[in-house]
């Protein structure tokens, strides 16, 4: 959207806030991206957005701040999201509500149009997807519709940025202009009613923030806030027994008791008739499959879809190493020679071996999965973008229903092999509280993109390549299914109770525009980047430092004494690798290690691994930053071309870098993703107990990994 | 009394009765799913845990659970 090039004094313009409402996964968050030119996470599946986000922007002579609402059905406090919606909307100062809806499919999306209509609060109608619709030979008369509700109807599209000018120019019209009541019509009987309680406020000179129709409508609807107003009013003696009245009234109309179906009938039955009015539907002569049937034949197949599945899976991690380890190669014989050609202009030893050895080894190691990550990210939005997120929770959930999951669970752990922050807040789509403290403590099983450095590190040093791209998926898979066996332990255990409904709308499959992938990629790899050039480049100086110092005098002296004595070059080099060794061992981090080498033992850890693993407390990426300053210390006395994985495959036995790998895909994720964990799951406790039930697995199974290992080996 | 579980897939039917109480109710309402719908059965997942029906133009997946507490019109194709 064309952006105020020339904006007023700030002083002057004026301020508009929106509130952005629709149901699910109609591009709410898309069409912010396109006005205002922000970058908010898109998606197609319900629930993407699960927090109010605001956005700003100028447009003519106004500042307007846009509140993007995570999606909401009706007006209920169902899940966490929708409750965020709910709370927002009546609580909190706002001058209008964009109300979005999908143009493909108004008739469910107007029974949340409906429910805003009842709210007295301006508002605006933004058709969205209008190209999607005319494609599908919906035809939307959009004027009638906005006489016909009294509320400005625009066709927009966020894909195509069409209509965007006309419907913020419709916004400003609507705030310049005094609310107008919006045309909602219910049946006979409840106008009556509504008639009746509306009158009686009225001859009282009643007033408040929203009109007496409407407070007659919350009333009706037993809308627990407007009872508690008027509950402490003296007009309540006289409301009651007419409120009582009007209820038998309407209840003895629909033969039913329950209010909120009664009410959801109603607003069904006024959307139909605006249907009937304003959507002419070109019938097809032949009843066609659609492009979603005919996929969906396929894709969730009962037989083959869960092995096509596990076949993109499958792909995805073999194209994650195949592809992946080409430019990796490139990019660390760059860090090396670079490294070399640093190395080389600093003549004092101690900053060199702090930009080589610490700096440059450390950065380099965590840089050098950048490939891999990418295409892991691109997996992943894929699957996001695309809609067979939702298919796989519709396949899977009848098999993560048996380990107390939920099919919807999928979702926040599909994400989690991504990372688990935004898999911690996805979780918030479950509705009942021990379904999600039980997705969010099995979040942490699904291997995030930051430990994907640390198994093609160890899958590269330990197996052929035509091996590591299985090796790779075996991983993932087997922390998946411990996953799911922990569930079960904590379903039976922890988290026992009944079991959360699963309702779960299918999206129509979308192709994902490039664009849109490109973006989330990009932005995904440059905080790889971010991070691997702040947090971890500090993390690896400190490994460098504590893994330097204190310099032991007297053993140096030894051992240059040793040197001088020997015989041949042979042992000249090997006494200088011990004094190598032994001075890592009397550092800090030597100490640190040694002192915890004892209860690491058992699994085959030496006390740089043991190290190592300390440090990927902090993120995971440490873990090879420190595994890469460790061993380059090491082994700068050695041949200059001895890389990280030549390093690994040399130094650690092969049933101990299984028991590691184990270790890794287990314990706890990374000090970034514990407070976000924290505050999700509501309190410190739950952090400890999730710190616990990690670390003991962690350590039993790769305990048993480490004995099985050396059994049949 | 037919339930929508006993239909075949491809099923197209009318919901006479939903036989759910409190959020869940409201929850099967706000996605359309009331008395007087049309609802078709589009596919079973393996072995019939779930399965995917079609209520408007929307498609839902609803666990057997679920799906059991919805009363439908006699089944017909």
């Amino acid at each position: 959207m064309q952006q105020n090039s020339a904006p007023a004094c700030p002083v002057m313009a004026k301020h508009i806030k929106i509130a952005l409402v629709g149901q699910p996964n109609v591009g709410k968050s898309m069409l912010v991206n396109s006005i205002s030119n922000a970058h908010l996470h898109v998606g197609n599946f319900t629930g993407v957005t699960v927090e109010k986000t605001e956005v700003l922007f100028d447009y003519r002579a106004y500042q307007f701040t846009v509140v993007d609402l995570p999606g909401t059905y009706a007006f209920t406090n169902y899940t966490i999201e929708e409750r965020v919606t709910h709370d927002f909307l009546c609580n909190e100062e706002y001058d209008l509500v964009i109300n979005v809806v999908d143009s493909t499919n108004l008739e469910k999306n107007l029974q949340l149009t409906a429910e805003l209509m009842t709210m007295s609060k301006k508002m605006v109608l933004a058709l969205n997807m209008s190209d999607e619709a005319e494609k599908e030979g919906i035809d939307i008369d959009a004027p009638y519709l906005s006489q016909l509700l009294d509320l400005p109807a625009i066709p927009v599209s966020a894909v195509s940025k069409e209509g965007l000018d006309e419907l913020m120019d419709a916004v400003i019209d609507v705030y310049e202009a005094p609310l107008v009541e919006p045309k909602l019509i219910f049946s006979e009987a409840v106008e009556e009613e509504i008639g009746n309680i509306q009158g009686y406020l009225d001859r009282h000179r009643f007033r408040a923030a929203i009109s007496n129709r409407n407070i007659a409508v919350n009333l009706l609807q037993k809308e627990k806030k407007t009872y508690r107003v008027l509950h402490d009013n003296p007009l309540w003696t006289e409301l009651q027994p007419m409120l009582i009245e009007a209820d038998r009234h309407i209840e003895i109309h629909h033969d039913s008791e329950d209010i909120k179906e009664i009410f959801a009938e109603e607003y069904a039955a006024f959307n139909r008739g605006i249907i009937t009015e304003v959507v002419k539907e070109k019938k097809q002569t032949i009843k066609k499959k659609t492009m979603t049937e005919r996929i969906d034949n396929v894709l969730i197949h009962p037989l083959f879809g869960i092995p096509i599945f596990l076949f993109f899976m499958w792909s995805l991690f073999q194209l994650t190493f195949e592809v992946g380890s080409i430019p990796m190669e490139w990019i660390d014989a760059f860090f090396g020679w670079f490294g070399d050609l640093v190395g080389n202009t600093i003549a004092h030893e101690a900053t060199r071996s702090l930009i080589v050895d610490g700096l440059i080894a450390g950065v380099g190691a965590v840089v050098m999965f950048v490939p891999n990550i990418m295409i892991l990210f691109i997996g992943i939005a894929l699957l996001e973008s695309t809609g067979y997120m939702s298919r796989v929770a519709f396949l899977l959930d009848g098999f993560f229903h048996k380990f107390g999951l939920h099919g919807q669970s999928f979702i926040p752990l599909v994400t989690g092999f991504g990372c688990s922050i935004p898999a911690y807040m996805s979780a918030r789509i479950l509705k009942n509280d021990r379904a999600r403290l039980l997705t969010l403590f099995i979040i942490g099983f699904m291997s995030c993109g930051a430990r994907l450095p640390v198994y093609v590190l160890f899958a590269g040093a330990f197996f052929s390549e035509s091996a590591a791209g299985n090796i790779l998926f075996a991983i993932y898979i087997t922390g998946a299914l411990i996953g799911l066996f922990a569930a079960k332990i904590l379903k039976m255990t922890a988290f026992k109770g009944a079991d959360e409904p699963f309702v779960m709308e299918m999206p129509k499959y979308r192709l994902p525009s490039l664009k849109l992938i490109w973006h989330t990629v990009m932005t995904k790899t440059w905080m790889y980047l971010k991070k691997a050039g702040t947090f971890i480049a500090a993390a690896t100086i400190l490994v460098w430092f504590l893994s330097n110092y204190p310099h032991n005098d007297a053993l140096k002296t030894t051992f240059d004494n040793k040197i001088e004595l020997a015989q041949s070059d042979e042992e000249k080099t090997e006494l200088a690798n011990m004094l190598q060794e032994s001075q890592l061992e009397h550092s800090y981090l030597g100490s640190i290690g040694k002192f915890m080498e004892p209860a690491f033992e058992p699994l085959g850890f030496d006390w740089k691994m043991t190290v190592a693993l300390q440090t990927g407390l902090a993120a995971k990426e440490v873990v090879v930053s420190t595994l890469g300053v460790l061993y380059a210390i090491g082994d700068d006395v050695d041949e200059e071309s001895s890389s990280l994985i030549t390093a690994i495959s040399k130094n650690i036995p092969f049933a101990s870098g299984v028991a590691f790998i184990v270790f890794v895909m287990i314990y706890l994720p990374c000090l970034a993703a514990s407070v976000v964990f924290t505050r999700e799951a509501g309190g410190i406790k739950y952090f400890v107990y999730l710190f616990i039930f990690t670390t003991v697995t962690a350590y039993v199974l790769s305990f048993i990994a480490y004995r099985v290992t050396l059994l049949i080996t | 009394m037919n339930i929508l579980t006993d239909c075949p897939r491809g099923c197209e039917t009318t919901i006479k009765k939903l036989h759910a109480s409190g959020p869940l109710k409201q929850r099967l309402i706000s996605f359309g799913i009331m008395k007087g719908a049309t609802i078709t059965l589009m596919e079973y997942a393996p072995r019939k845990s779930t399965v995917e029906v079609k209520v408007g133009k929307m498609r839902l997946a609803l666990r057997k659970e679920e799906a059991d507490m919805i009363e439908v019109e006699d089944a017909a194709k």
